[in-house]
Protein backbone atom coordinates (compact mmCIF):
# COMPACT_ATOMS: atom_id res chain seq x y z
CA UNK A 1 0.00 0.00 0.00
CA UNK A 2 3.01 2.00 0.28
CA UNK A 3 4.39 4.68 -2.47
CA UNK A 4 7.40 5.20 -0.97
CA UNK A 5 10.30 3.70 -2.50
CA UNK A 6 11.45 0.45 -0.79
CA UNK A 7 15.45 1.04 -1.12
CA UNK A 8 14.91 4.28 0.70
CA UNK A 9 17.63 3.78 3.69
CA UNK A 10 15.56 6.30 6.11
CA UNK A 11 12.42 4.53 5.75
CA UNK A 12 14.07 1.73 6.29
CA UNK A 13 15.31 2.66 9.47
CA UNK A 14 12.26 4.30 10.23
CA UNK A 15 9.86 0.85 9.88
CA UNK A 16 12.53 -0.35 12.47
CA UNK A 17 11.48 1.94 14.98
CA UNK A 18 8.57 -0.33 15.57
CA UNK A 19 8.82 -1.78 18.99
CA UNK A 20 7.26 -5.17 20.64
CA UNK A 21 4.81 -4.74 23.34
CA UNK A 22 5.80 -4.96 26.37
CA UNK A 23 5.60 -8.32 28.37
CA UNK A 24 3.59 -7.15 30.89
CA UNK A 25 1.05 -4.95 29.04
CA UNK A 26 -1.85 -7.86 29.62
CA UNK A 27 -1.16 -7.40 32.94
CA UNK A 28 -1.73 -3.29 33.00
CA UNK A 29 -4.99 -4.88 30.80
CA UNK A 30 -6.80 -7.61 31.93
CA UNK A 31 -8.00 -8.42 34.93
CA UNK A 32 -7.84 -11.73 36.19
CA UNK A 33 -9.60 -13.96 38.36
CA UNK A 34 -10.11 -17.35 40.47
CA UNK A 35 -12.46 -19.31 42.45
CA UNK A 36 -11.24 -20.25 45.62
CA UNK A 37 -12.87 -21.65 48.91
CA UNK A 38 -14.49 -19.04 51.48
CA UNK A 39 -15.52 -18.94 54.81
CA UNK A 40 -18.80 -20.38 53.72
CA UNK A 41 -18.38 -21.79 50.42
CA UNK A 42 -16.46 -20.92 47.34
CA UNK A 43 -15.97 -17.28 45.97
CA UNK A 44 -15.25 -15.56 42.87
CA UNK A 45 -12.30 -13.18 42.91
CA UNK A 46 -11.13 -10.53 40.68
CA UNK A 47 -7.86 -8.84 40.68
CA UNK A 48 -5.80 -6.34 38.70
CA UNK A 49 -1.94 -5.24 38.94
CA UNK A 50 -3.04 -3.30 42.05
CA UNK A 51 -4.32 -5.90 44.16
CA UNK A 52 -8.01 -7.15 44.39
CA UNK A 53 -10.73 -5.67 42.99
CA UNK A 54 -13.83 -7.47 43.44
CA UNK A 55 -14.93 -10.54 45.19
CA UNK A 56 -18.29 -12.04 45.01
CA UNK A 57 -19.33 -15.49 47.27
CA UNK A 58 -20.27 -17.92 44.23
CA UNK A 59 -23.88 -18.60 45.95
CA UNK A 60 -24.69 -14.44 44.83
CA UNK A 61 -23.43 -14.62 40.99
CA UNK A 62 -25.75 -17.94 40.64
CA UNK A 63 -22.99 -20.14 40.96
CA UNK A 64 -21.81 -18.82 37.28
CA UNK A 65 -18.34 -17.55 36.39
CA UNK A 66 -19.96 -15.57 33.84
CA UNK A 67 -22.08 -13.93 36.05
CA UNK A 68 -19.45 -12.89 37.98
CA UNK A 69 -17.75 -11.45 35.16
CA UNK A 70 -20.24 -9.64 33.73
CA UNK A 71 -20.89 -8.00 37.68
CA UNK A 72 -17.74 -7.09 37.66
CA UNK A 73 -17.22 -5.18 34.12
CA UNK A 74 -20.13 -3.58 34.57
CA UNK A 75 -18.47 -1.61 37.90
CA UNK A 76 -15.17 -1.89 36.53
CA UNK A 77 -15.07 -2.08 32.84
CA UNK A 78 -11.81 -3.78 32.49
CA UNK A 79 -11.47 -7.18 30.67
CA UNK A 80 -11.44 -10.29 32.64
CA UNK A 81 -9.84 -13.79 32.06
CA UNK A 82 -8.76 -16.51 34.12
CA UNK A 83 -5.74 -16.42 36.13
CA UNK A 84 -3.87 -19.35 36.14
CA UNK A 85 -3.41 -18.83 40.27
CA UNK A 86 -4.71 -16.77 42.98
CA UNK A 87 -3.14 -13.55 44.04
CA UNK A 88 -0.26 -14.28 46.88
CA UNK A 89 -2.08 -14.62 50.26
CA UNK A 90 -5.43 -15.00 48.93
CA UNK A 91 -6.67 -18.30 50.16
CA UNK A 92 -4.69 -18.00 53.81
CA UNK A 93 -6.33 -14.42 54.33
CA UNK A 94 -9.91 -16.18 53.41
CA UNK A 95 -9.31 -19.15 56.06
CA UNK A 96 -8.35 -16.87 58.83
CA UNK A 97 -9.90 -14.14 58.37
CA UNK A 98 -6.63 -11.84 58.55
CA UNK A 99 -7.07 -10.08 55.30
CA UNK A 100 -5.08 -6.83 56.44
CA UNK A 101 -1.53 -7.45 54.12
CA UNK A 102 -3.50 -7.84 51.17
CA UNK A 103 -3.52 -5.35 48.31
CA UNK A 104 -6.46 -4.04 47.30
CA UNK A 105 -7.06 -2.19 43.83
CA UNK A 106 -10.79 0.39 45.07
CA UNK A 107 -10.07 2.09 41.87
CA UNK A 108 -13.32 4.24 41.54
CA UNK A 109 -14.36 4.71 45.24
CA UNK A 110 -14.76 7.44 46.48
CA UNK A 111 -12.30 8.74 49.26
CA UNK A 112 -15.04 8.52 51.93
CA UNK A 113 -16.05 5.07 51.00
CA UNK A 114 -12.06 3.74 50.73
CA UNK A 115 -11.53 5.40 54.54
CA UNK A 116 -14.46 3.36 55.33
CA UNK A 117 -13.19 0.18 54.28
CA UNK A 118 -9.63 1.01 55.18
CA UNK A 119 -11.23 1.46 58.63
CA UNK A 120 -13.20 -1.60 58.37
CA UNK A 121 -10.44 -3.54 57.03
CA UNK A 122 -8.47 -3.25 60.81
CA UNK A 123 -11.22 -5.35 62.72
CA UNK A 124 -9.88 -8.50 63.67
CA UNK A 125 -11.70 -11.70 63.08
CA UNK A 126 -13.93 -12.49 65.76
CA UNK A 127 -14.97 -8.96 66.47
CA UNK A 128 -17.52 -6.54 65.83
CA UNK A 129 -18.27 -2.63 65.66
CA UNK A 130 -20.86 -0.75 65.30
CA UNK A 131 -21.13 1.63 62.50
CA UNK A 132 -20.79 4.79 64.30
CA UNK A 133 -17.20 3.44 65.50
CA UNK A 134 -16.28 3.43 61.98
CA UNK A 135 -17.80 6.65 61.48
CA UNK A 136 -15.49 7.79 64.56
CA UNK A 137 -12.19 6.40 63.26
CA UNK A 138 -12.57 8.39 60.17
CA UNK A 139 -12.68 11.42 61.60
CA UNK A 140 -16.99 11.40 60.77
CA UNK A 141 -18.51 10.71 63.63
CA UNK A 142 -21.96 11.98 62.30
CA UNK A 143 -21.84 9.60 59.17
CA UNK A 144 -23.39 6.69 60.37
CA UNK A 145 -25.46 6.56 58.01
CA UNK A 146 -22.99 7.62 54.76
CA UNK A 147 -20.72 4.39 56.21
CA UNK A 148 -23.86 1.94 55.93
CA UNK A 149 -23.83 3.06 52.75
CA UNK A 150 -20.16 2.85 51.56
CA UNK A 151 -19.97 -0.50 53.35
CA UNK A 152 -23.21 -1.56 51.06
CA UNK A 153 -20.85 -0.54 48.01
CA UNK A 154 -18.28 -2.65 49.04
CA UNK A 155 -16.37 -4.28 46.10
CA UNK A 156 -13.95 -7.00 48.44
CA UNK A 157 -17.03 -8.45 51.20
CA UNK A 158 -15.49 -11.22 53.27
CA UNK A 159 -11.65 -9.93 52.94
CA UNK A 160 -12.64 -6.15 54.42
CA UNK A 161 -14.95 -7.55 56.92
CA UNK A 162 -17.66 -5.31 56.72
CA UNK A 163 -19.95 -8.14 57.89
CA UNK A 164 -18.09 -7.34 61.05
CA UNK A 165 -19.82 -4.38 61.74
CA UNK A 166 -22.99 -3.92 63.38
CA UNK A 167 -26.23 -2.25 64.02
CA UNK A 168 -25.19 0.17 67.22
CA UNK A 169 -27.94 -1.71 69.03
CA UNK A 170 -25.55 -4.57 68.98
CA UNK A 171 -28.13 -6.64 66.62
CA UNK A 172 -26.45 -8.16 63.59
CA UNK A 173 -28.10 -5.92 60.96
CA UNK A 174 -28.31 -6.35 57.10
CA UNK A 175 -25.70 -7.35 55.01
CA UNK A 176 -25.13 -7.15 51.01
CA UNK A 177 -25.84 -11.36 50.45
CA UNK A 178 -28.62 -10.86 53.06
CA UNK A 179 -28.40 -11.43 56.97
CA UNK A 180 -28.16 -14.81 57.05
CA UNK A 181 -24.91 -14.85 55.05
CA UNK A 182 -23.57 -12.33 57.46
CA UNK A 183 -24.62 -14.90 60.65
CA UNK A 184 -23.52 -17.59 59.13
CA UNK A 185 -19.90 -15.91 58.48
CA UNK A 186 -19.43 -14.18 62.07
CA UNK A 187 -20.73 -17.60 63.22
CA UNK A 188 -17.67 -19.75 61.24
CA UNK A 189 -15.43 -17.21 63.02
CA UNK A 190 -16.27 -18.02 66.37
CA UNK A 191 -18.76 -14.89 67.43
CA UNK A 192 -21.01 -16.01 69.98
CA UNK A 193 -24.20 -14.86 68.62
CA UNK A 194 -26.50 -16.07 71.43
CA UNK A 195 -24.91 -14.83 74.10
CA UNK A 196 -24.38 -11.22 72.25
CA UNK A 197 -27.99 -11.07 71.13
CA UNK A 198 -28.83 -11.00 74.98
CA UNK A 199 -26.69 -8.46 75.13
CA UNK A 200 -28.30 -6.27 72.73
CA UNK A 201 -31.77 -7.19 74.44
CA UNK A 202 -30.81 -5.97 77.12
CA UNK A 203 -29.01 -2.91 76.34
CA UNK A 204 -25.86 -3.85 77.37
CA UNK A 205 -23.65 -2.44 74.27
CA UNK A 206 -20.08 -2.16 76.30
CA UNK A 207 -18.04 -4.41 78.62
CA UNK A 208 -15.92 -3.07 81.87
CA UNK A 209 -13.66 -4.60 84.10
CA UNK A 210 -14.25 -2.64 87.66
CA UNK A 211 -10.64 -3.79 88.37
CA UNK A 212 -9.31 -2.28 85.42
CA UNK A 213 -11.80 0.55 84.68
CA UNK A 214 -11.57 -0.13 81.43
CA UNK A 215 -14.53 -0.86 78.51
CA UNK A 216 -14.99 -2.52 75.81
CA UNK A 217 -16.57 -4.06 72.74
CA UNK A 218 -18.55 -6.84 74.03
CA UNK A 219 -16.52 -8.87 71.20
CA UNK A 220 -13.04 -7.40 72.35
CA UNK A 221 -10.33 -10.12 73.55
CA UNK A 222 -9.87 -8.26 76.72
CA UNK A 223 -13.35 -9.04 77.51
CA UNK A 224 -12.70 -12.80 77.48
CA UNK A 225 -10.56 -12.35 81.04
CA UNK A 226 -13.00 -10.18 83.10
CA UNK A 227 -14.51 -12.72 85.62
CA UNK A 228 -18.12 -12.10 86.05
CA UNK A 229 -17.75 -11.10 89.47
CA UNK A 230 -16.03 -7.49 88.20
CA UNK A 231 -17.82 -7.28 84.83
CA UNK A 232 -19.67 -4.20 84.48
CA UNK A 233 -21.76 -3.73 81.32
CA UNK A 234 -22.55 -0.09 80.21
CA UNK A 235 -25.55 1.00 77.81
CA UNK A 236 -22.99 3.67 75.86
CA UNK A 237 -20.06 5.01 76.40
CA UNK A 238 -20.82 8.34 78.00
CA UNK A 239 -22.74 6.25 80.65
CA UNK A 240 -19.06 4.52 81.81
CA UNK A 241 -17.23 7.30 81.07
CA UNK A 242 -19.43 9.11 83.87
CA UNK A 243 -18.99 6.00 85.95
CA UNK A 244 -14.80 6.85 85.75
CA UNK A 245 -14.27 4.13 83.17
CA UNK A 246 -12.12 4.61 80.05
CA UNK A 247 -11.85 3.19 76.96
CA UNK A 248 -9.38 0.39 75.72
CA UNK A 249 -6.90 1.19 73.31
CA UNK A 250 -7.31 -2.02 71.39
CA UNK A 251 -10.42 -1.80 70.55
CA UNK A 252 -11.30 2.01 71.15
CA UNK A 253 -15.22 2.74 71.83
CA UNK A 254 -16.24 5.55 70.37
CA UNK A 255 -18.58 7.55 72.32
CA UNK A 256 -21.82 8.00 70.19
CA UNK A 257 -22.56 11.33 68.20
CA UNK A 258 -26.09 12.67 68.85
CA UNK A 259 -27.77 12.31 65.61
CA UNK A 260 -29.20 15.33 63.71
CA UNK A 261 -32.35 12.55 62.52
CA UNK A 262 -34.26 11.31 65.01
CA UNK A 263 -34.10 7.62 62.70
CA UNK A 264 -31.52 5.44 64.76
CA UNK A 265 -28.70 4.91 62.24
CA UNK A 266 -27.02 1.54 60.95
CA UNK A 267 -29.95 -0.03 59.11
CA UNK A 268 -27.85 0.04 55.63
CA UNK A 269 -26.74 -3.10 54.29
CA UNK A 270 -23.52 -4.09 54.90
CA UNK B 1 3.87 -4.93 11.62
CA UNK B 2 2.63 -5.66 8.53
CA UNK B 3 -0.44 -6.82 9.70
CA UNK B 4 -3.38 -6.27 7.40
CA UNK B 5 -5.95 -8.11 9.90
CA UNK B 6 -5.94 -11.41 11.09
CA UNK B 7 -8.86 -13.36 9.19
CA UNK B 8 -11.58 -13.77 11.79
CA UNK B 9 -10.92 -11.52 14.37
CA UNK B 10 -13.40 -8.73 14.15
CA UNK B 11 -15.88 -11.25 13.53
CA UNK B 12 -15.01 -13.01 16.79
CA UNK B 13 -14.91 -9.99 18.57
CA UNK B 14 -18.96 -9.15 17.17
CA UNK B 15 -19.72 -12.77 18.10
CA UNK B 16 -18.15 -12.47 21.72
CA UNK B 17 -16.06 -9.75 22.92
CA UNK B 18 -14.45 -11.06 26.01
CA UNK B 19 -13.68 -14.26 24.81
CA UNK B 20 -11.67 -12.64 21.62
CA UNK B 21 -10.36 -9.46 23.48
CA UNK B 22 -7.14 -11.54 24.27
CA UNK B 23 -6.79 -11.55 20.84
CA UNK B 24 -7.05 -8.42 19.85
CA UNK B 25 -4.51 -7.34 22.46
CA UNK B 26 -2.08 -9.78 21.28
CA UNK B 27 -2.20 -8.98 17.71
CA UNK B 28 -2.16 -5.29 17.91
CA UNK B 29 -0.03 -4.70 20.94
CA UNK B 30 2.97 -4.43 19.31
CA UNK B 31 1.36 -2.16 16.86
CA UNK B 32 -0.38 -0.08 19.85
CA UNK B 33 2.83 0.65 21.24
CA UNK B 34 4.82 1.49 18.53
CA UNK B 35 2.48 4.33 17.67
CA UNK B 36 2.43 4.98 21.69
CA UNK B 37 5.77 4.97 21.77
CA UNK B 38 7.07 6.59 19.18
CA UNK B 39 4.53 10.10 20.00
CA UNK B 40 5.03 9.95 23.84
CA UNK B 41 9.09 8.79 23.29
CA UNK B 42 9.22 7.64 26.64
CA UNK B 43 8.26 4.20 27.27
CA UNK B 44 6.64 4.40 30.67
CA UNK B 45 4.41 6.64 29.11
CA UNK B 46 4.17 4.77 26.30
CA UNK B 47 3.14 1.84 28.32
CA UNK B 48 0.49 3.34 30.31
CA UNK B 49 -1.56 4.98 27.31
CA UNK B 50 -0.97 1.91 25.01
CA UNK B 51 -2.60 0.24 28.53
CA UNK B 52 -5.31 2.85 28.41
CA UNK B 53 -6.23 2.61 24.88
CA UNK B 54 -6.95 -1.06 25.24
CA UNK B 55 -9.18 -0.39 28.26
CA UNK B 56 -10.92 2.58 26.37
CA UNK B 57 -10.82 -0.10 23.23
CA UNK B 58 -12.43 -2.45 25.47
CA UNK B 59 -15.56 0.33 26.82
CA UNK B 60 -15.91 1.03 23.16
CA UNK B 61 -16.67 -2.92 21.79
CA UNK B 62 -18.86 -3.37 24.91
CA UNK B 63 -20.97 -0.63 23.84
CA UNK B 64 -21.07 -1.38 19.92
CA UNK B 65 -23.24 -3.71 18.24
CA UNK B 66 -21.72 -6.27 16.08
CA UNK B 67 -22.47 -4.94 12.90
CA UNK B 68 -20.57 -1.94 13.77
CA UNK B 69 -17.51 -4.55 15.63
CA UNK B 70 -17.92 -6.36 12.41
CA UNK B 71 -17.36 -3.50 10.05
CA UNK B 72 -14.13 -1.83 12.25
CA UNK B 73 -10.76 -1.65 10.59
CA UNK B 74 -8.91 -2.24 13.81
CA UNK B 75 -5.50 -1.13 13.26
CA UNK B 76 -6.80 2.82 12.40
CA UNK B 77 -9.43 2.93 15.08
CA UNK B 78 -7.00 1.74 18.03
CA UNK B 79 -4.46 4.64 16.46
CA UNK B 80 -7.29 6.81 16.62
CA UNK B 81 -8.32 6.47 20.27
CA UNK B 82 -4.38 6.32 21.25
CA UNK B 83 -3.92 10.08 19.68
CA UNK B 84 -7.00 10.94 21.42
CA UNK B 85 -5.80 10.15 24.78
CA UNK B 86 -2.30 11.07 24.16
CA UNK B 87 -4.35 14.75 23.20
CA UNK B 88 -6.40 14.46 26.29
CA UNK B 89 -3.11 13.29 28.05
CA UNK B 90 -1.01 16.78 27.01
CA UNK B 91 -3.70 18.90 27.53
CA UNK B 92 -3.66 17.99 31.20
CA UNK B 93 -0.14 18.65 31.57
CA UNK B 94 -0.55 21.84 29.97
CA UNK B 95 -3.05 22.86 32.70
CA UNK B 96 -0.95 21.10 35.50
CA UNK B 97 2.06 23.50 35.01
CA UNK B 98 3.46 22.05 37.87
CA UNK B 99 4.17 18.86 36.49
CA UNK B 100 5.52 20.32 33.04
CA UNK B 101 9.20 20.38 34.43
CA UNK B 102 9.33 16.75 35.71
CA UNK B 103 7.56 14.99 32.46
CA UNK B 104 8.96 18.01 29.89
CA UNK B 105 11.64 15.54 29.27
CA UNK B 106 8.88 13.18 27.93
CA UNK B 107 7.31 15.33 25.53
CA UNK B 108 8.80 16.11 22.32
CA UNK B 109 9.07 20.11 23.22
CA UNK B 110 12.34 18.31 24.65
CA UNK B 111 13.71 17.44 21.43
CA UNK B 112 14.56 13.92 22.05
CA UNK B 113 17.27 14.84 24.21
CA UNK B 114 16.02 13.21 27.17
CA UNK B 115 18.19 11.70 29.83
CA UNK B 116 16.84 8.18 28.20
CA UNK B 117 18.09 9.20 24.92
CA UNK B 118 21.51 10.39 25.85
CA UNK B 119 22.50 7.08 27.95
CA UNK B 120 20.64 5.00 25.16
CA UNK B 121 23.64 2.80 23.29
CA UNK B 122 24.19 4.89 20.22
CA UNK B 123 22.91 3.12 17.52
CA UNK B 124 21.14 4.57 15.01
CA UNK B 125 17.79 3.86 16.04
CA UNK B 126 17.70 5.72 19.24
CA UNK B 127 19.22 8.51 17.55
CA UNK B 128 16.67 8.41 14.62
CA UNK B 129 14.02 8.21 17.30
CA UNK B 130 15.69 11.42 18.90
CA UNK B 131 15.54 12.96 15.54
CA UNK B 132 11.96 12.62 14.84
CA UNK B 133 11.15 14.27 18.42
CA UNK B 134 12.29 17.24 16.57
CA UNK B 135 9.95 17.23 13.64
CA UNK B 136 6.87 19.49 14.16
CA UNK B 137 4.09 17.79 15.73
CA UNK B 138 1.91 17.53 12.79
CA UNK B 139 4.79 16.12 10.06
CA UNK B 140 6.10 13.71 13.17
CA UNK B 141 2.30 12.20 13.69
CA UNK B 142 2.27 11.50 10.11
CA UNK B 143 5.69 10.11 9.52
CA UNK B 144 5.26 8.02 12.39
CA UNK B 145 1.57 6.32 11.40
CA UNK B 146 3.05 6.32 7.70
CA UNK B 147 6.48 4.63 8.29
CA UNK B 148 6.70 3.16 11.80
CA UNK B 149 3.05 2.11 12.09
CA UNK B 150 2.62 1.29 8.58
CA UNK B 151 -0.99 2.55 7.77
CA UNK B 152 -1.72 3.72 4.27
CA UNK B 153 -2.52 7.38 3.32
CA UNK B 154 -6.48 6.87 3.20
CA UNK B 155 -6.29 5.21 6.69
CA UNK B 156 -4.17 8.34 7.96
CA UNK B 157 -6.35 10.80 6.69
CA UNK B 158 -9.13 9.40 8.43
CA UNK B 159 -7.24 9.02 11.71
CA UNK B 160 -6.27 12.58 11.61
CA UNK B 161 -9.52 14.20 10.18
CA UNK B 162 -7.89 15.50 7.41
CA UNK B 163 -7.27 15.48 4.03
CA UNK B 164 -4.65 12.23 2.35
CA UNK B 165 -2.97 15.29 0.08
CA UNK B 166 -2.67 16.86 3.25
CA UNK B 167 -0.69 14.06 5.10
CA UNK B 168 1.27 13.30 2.29
CA UNK B 169 2.55 16.44 1.72
CA UNK B 170 3.49 16.40 5.55
CA UNK B 171 4.60 13.07 5.14
CA UNK B 172 7.39 14.37 2.43
CA UNK B 173 8.41 18.00 4.22
CA UNK B 174 8.94 15.55 6.99
CA UNK B 175 11.18 13.03 5.73
CA UNK B 176 13.12 15.91 4.00
CA UNK B 177 13.75 17.62 7.28
CA UNK B 178 14.16 14.22 8.71
CA UNK B 179 17.29 13.71 6.14
CA UNK B 180 18.47 16.73 6.67
CA UNK B 181 19.10 16.32 10.29
CA UNK B 182 19.77 12.57 9.75
CA UNK B 183 23.10 13.90 7.58
CA UNK B 184 23.85 16.67 10.06
CA UNK B 185 23.91 14.15 13.05
CA UNK B 186 26.17 12.00 10.66
CA UNK B 187 23.77 9.26 9.75
CA UNK B 188 23.03 10.18 6.41
CA UNK B 189 24.38 6.92 5.64
CA UNK B 190 21.14 5.24 6.95
CA UNK B 191 21.62 2.03 9.32
CA UNK B 192 24.06 -0.58 8.76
Amino acid sequence: MTSMPVADPLTAALAALAADAPADLGGRIFARWVRVPGPVGDVFVASTERGIAYLRPATAVGDSAERFRAEFQDRQGRPLIPASRPPAGLIPALRTGAARGLAYDLTGLSSFDRDVLAATLTIPSGQLRPYGWVAAEIGRPRAVRAVGSALGRNPVPLLIPCHRVTRSDGRPGDYLFGRSMKLSVLEAEGVDLPSLALLAAAGRRYAGSDRTGVICHPTCPHVRRITAAHRRDFPSVAAAVRAGYRPCRDCRPAPSVQRRTAQSGGSHPA
Amino acid sequence: MTTTGPGGLVERLARDVDSAFPDLVSDYGGVVYTAALRTTGCPADAEDLAAETFLRAYAALRGYPPERIAGLAVRPWLVTILLNLERNRRRMLARRPAHVPLEAGNEPAARGEGPEQRTARHESGDLLAGLLGRLPERQRVAIVLRHIVDLGYPEIAGVLGVAEGTVKSDVSRGLTRLRGLASAAGLEEGPS
